[in-house]
């Protein structure tokens, strides 16, 4: 066999992660609700970091809310599995405990909560030293002198990311979201993250020793330069409407912008269909 | 309906007056385990040995009072004023009138008037807190109260006063009338931990006089039911660089009716003023927040600050700050947010793993805290260790 069907064939040996079903999402209730998201489907297995591109407004961060159970996003059809296991209908703290984490876009600033009482809720169901852990990452992140500040008030948008990486590590979840990591943020900024978050991502291990999994959402791509990335889609009013190999897919974006790339992918889809039919 | 202005306005004499016959006890060891553990609420080190004074009255009855610091003078206002006689002539009734109202009125009439005085000495410093405290006992009855408080010349102490009263106690009033004078360059941390019970009325009548160069910090706790409190000190800042602080922290539960505020008038130059409250309103409980600075000096700063949240329908915050300026070289200004618990934050927390419950006591703990950063660590720390049994019992 040569060497890329081994590697898929391990693959395929590797546990499921994230597997999302036709998926509809909508937000707002009554006579406004409106579909966000339409009939997705997305599977992650343990060890594969995916990549979503797509412009604003596509349902990126929707897909996100979606899979954290964020309320206010209504699934109206369709499922998501993580683990095998059915989440649509659990709380945001239950899937959290199950292995998903998320760094989010914009976090909110909270008066009186310190980050430092992030950090031990981070660790609270973990037994290893709570206090050198948060330190040692603390420093690398380079977010010692925030510990003892209310989290995210007045951070500018480098800090309130480091703060939420340094966060995700601590809590050490098997399954990444990552929304927007590296927007607003300097390119210093993004080389630092990128490799933390590459390293945690296990992408300096070879394929089959990976374990953790993880999405990466990005319409500007920066932190691709920095971690490695297993498969990207391209998401468009609500569905994925193009996947491909991560390099290829900016390639095409960054030449042509999300429309030409989605009109490729659907006539490329549209030949595979005749094909299939 | 929700509670209104006239609610407040009492008749005094409608309040018996207050035991004056009870024991006076040796030690605070003598106090029974269940006071103890009440007074230690409140923020009472009831072992006492790191304190350096203490001061509990039990309705009009002085049970203890102990002086254990050579910087502090630590006694009832009777004994004080028999000892200076000075005391009557220019502190008492000087900075809070007699004819304020109604009840300054009263306790102005009340003839066996209970009460603390607390005086640090010119150029003395004093690291451990003077404690007090104020305990009601008898129902229908009320507690009449003068404190005098004096920082002489360069002086600097940190009183904690706490509040409280029988557990079941039916309607009884406290009148509290307290004269503080912060002399030049002197500086008092005071700092009040109210834990009162659902039937009583509570209306302390407070005020500060700053010379040059001095300072008052205050802080202002309530976190359990109350029936009315009403309580806005003021401060006249009459020296040059004088400065005050008040942080106030309130959880209104059940039906209480808290209105509360304070007030500057910042007379002399380069004076300043910081009030910052954090008010929480649930059940069907009632808080008004009010502040007042008023900028007259050259060069005076004030900032209020104001931050409420509702948690019920039946619940109300009334934020009224107001700023006064008669002087084109004043800089005051204010900020006032009221709004529900952000689901989004909640969100957040659960997102590192705590529950909706937990993420929301995180959240309300988190809200009720005071910023330290300006007091002197080791007041900060106390203080805080005050405010967490507090919190923690609530």
């Amino acid at each position: 066999m040569i060497p890329e069907a081994i590697e898929a064939t391990k693959l395929k040996e590797k546990q499921t992660m994230l597997h999302i079903e036709n998926l509809t999402v909508s937000v707002g209730n009554g006579g406004s609700r409106k579909a966000i998201l339409k009939d997705l489907n997305l599977h992650i297995s343990e060890g594969e970091v995916h990549v979503l591109f797509g412009p604003n407004g596509s349902g990126k961060s929707t897909l996100v809310s979606a899979i954290l159970g964020l309320p206010g996003y209504n699934v109206e059809r369709g499922t998501i599995k993580f683990k095998g296991q059915d989440i649509t209908g659990m709380s945001i703290d239950e899937r959290v405990n199950m292995g998903i984490g998320v760094v989010f876009q914009y976090p909110p600033a909270i008066r009186g909560i310190k980050l430092n009482d992030i950090a031990n809720l981070a660790l609270k169901r973990k037994s290893h030293e709570v206090a050198t852990e948060t330190r040692s990452l603390a420093s690398r992140l380079n977010v010692d002198q925030f510990l003892q500040r209310d989290v995210n008030l007045g951070f500018s948008g480098g800090e309130k990311k480091r703060s939420e990486v340094m966060q995700i590590m601590l809590q050490d979840p098997d399954f990444l979201l990552l929304d927007e990591p590296d927007s607003g943020v300097d390119v210093e900024n993004v080389q630092l993250l990128g490799n933390e978050l590459s390293e945690f991502l296990q992408r300096e291990e070879i394929p089959n020793k990976r374990r953790k999994a993880g999405l990466i959402i990005t319409h500007l791509g920066f932190m691709l330069n920095y971690i490695d990335t297993d498969r990207a889609h391209v998401m468009c009013e609500g569905n994925l409407l193009c996947s491909g190999k991560p390099k290829e897919i900016l390639d095409a974006i960054l030449e042509n912008g999300f429309d030409k790339c989605v009109k490729t992918c659907l006539v490329n889809t549209q030949e595979q269909e005749v094909e299939q039919s | 309906m929700k509670g209104t202005k006239n609610e407040l306005d009492l008749d005094p004499s409608e309040f018996t007056e207050g035991d004056d016959c009870q024991p006076e006890i040796k030690s605070l060891n003598e106090l029974s385990p269940e006071m103890k553990e009440e007074l230690r609420r409140v923020g009472l080190m009831v072992e006492a040995e790191q304190s350096a004074g203490t001061y509990l009255q039990q309705d009009q009855s002085v049970s203890f009072c102990q002086e254990r610091s050579a910087n502090v003078e630590v006694m009832p206002i009777q004994a004080a004023l028999d000892k200076h006689e000075w005391l009557g002539r220019e502190y008492s009734w000087n900075v809070v009138p007699r004819d304020l109202d109604q009840y300054t009125e009263d306790a102005a009439k009340v003839e066996k008037v209970q009460g603390y005085f607390i005086r640090s000495l010119a150029g003395h410093i004093e690291k451990a807190p003077v404690q007090t405290c104020l305990y009601m006992r008898g129902g229908g009855s009320k507690q009449v109260v003068h404190n005098i408080i004096i920082a002489e010349e360069g002086s600097e102490m940190n009183i904690v006063t706490g509040c409280a009263a029988q557990h079941g106690i039916s309607r009884a009033l406290h009148e509290g009338i307290s004269e503080f004078y912060v002399k030049k360059n002197a500086k008092i941390t005071f700092t009040m931990i109210h834990e009162w019970e659902e039937g009583i009325e509570v209306r302390p009548r407070s005020a500060i006089y700053l010379e040059e160069g001095a300072q008052f910090i205050n802080n202002y706790v309530i976190l359990k039911p109350v029936k009315a409190i009403q309580s806005n000190p003021i401060a006249y800042l009459k020296g040059d660089n004088s400065r005050v602080l008040f942080q106030t922290m309130v959880f209104g539960k059940e039906k209480s009716y808290i209105d509360v505020g304070s007030r500057a008038i910042l007379d002399g130059r380069n004076t300043s003023a910081e009030m910052i409250t954090r008010a929480i309103a649930t059940d069907a409980s009632t808080i008004i927040a009010r502040g007042l600075i008023t900028g007259n000096g050259d060069n005076a700063k004030g900032h209020l600050e104001c931050r409420g949240m509702i948690l019920s329908n039946d619940a109300r915050i009334d934020s009224i700050p107001e700023l006064d300026a008669s002087n084109t070289e004043v800089d005051i200004t204010h900020e006032a947010a009221v709004g529900k618990i952000a689901q989004e934050e909640i969100q957040y927390l659960q997102a590192r793993g705590a529950t909706e419950d937990e993420a929301t006591s995180m959240i309300i703990n988190g809200f009720l805290s005071f910023d330290f950063s300006e007091l002197p660590p080791e007041i900060a720390k106390e203080t805080q260790r005050i405010i967490d049994i507090t919190m923690d019992a609530s």
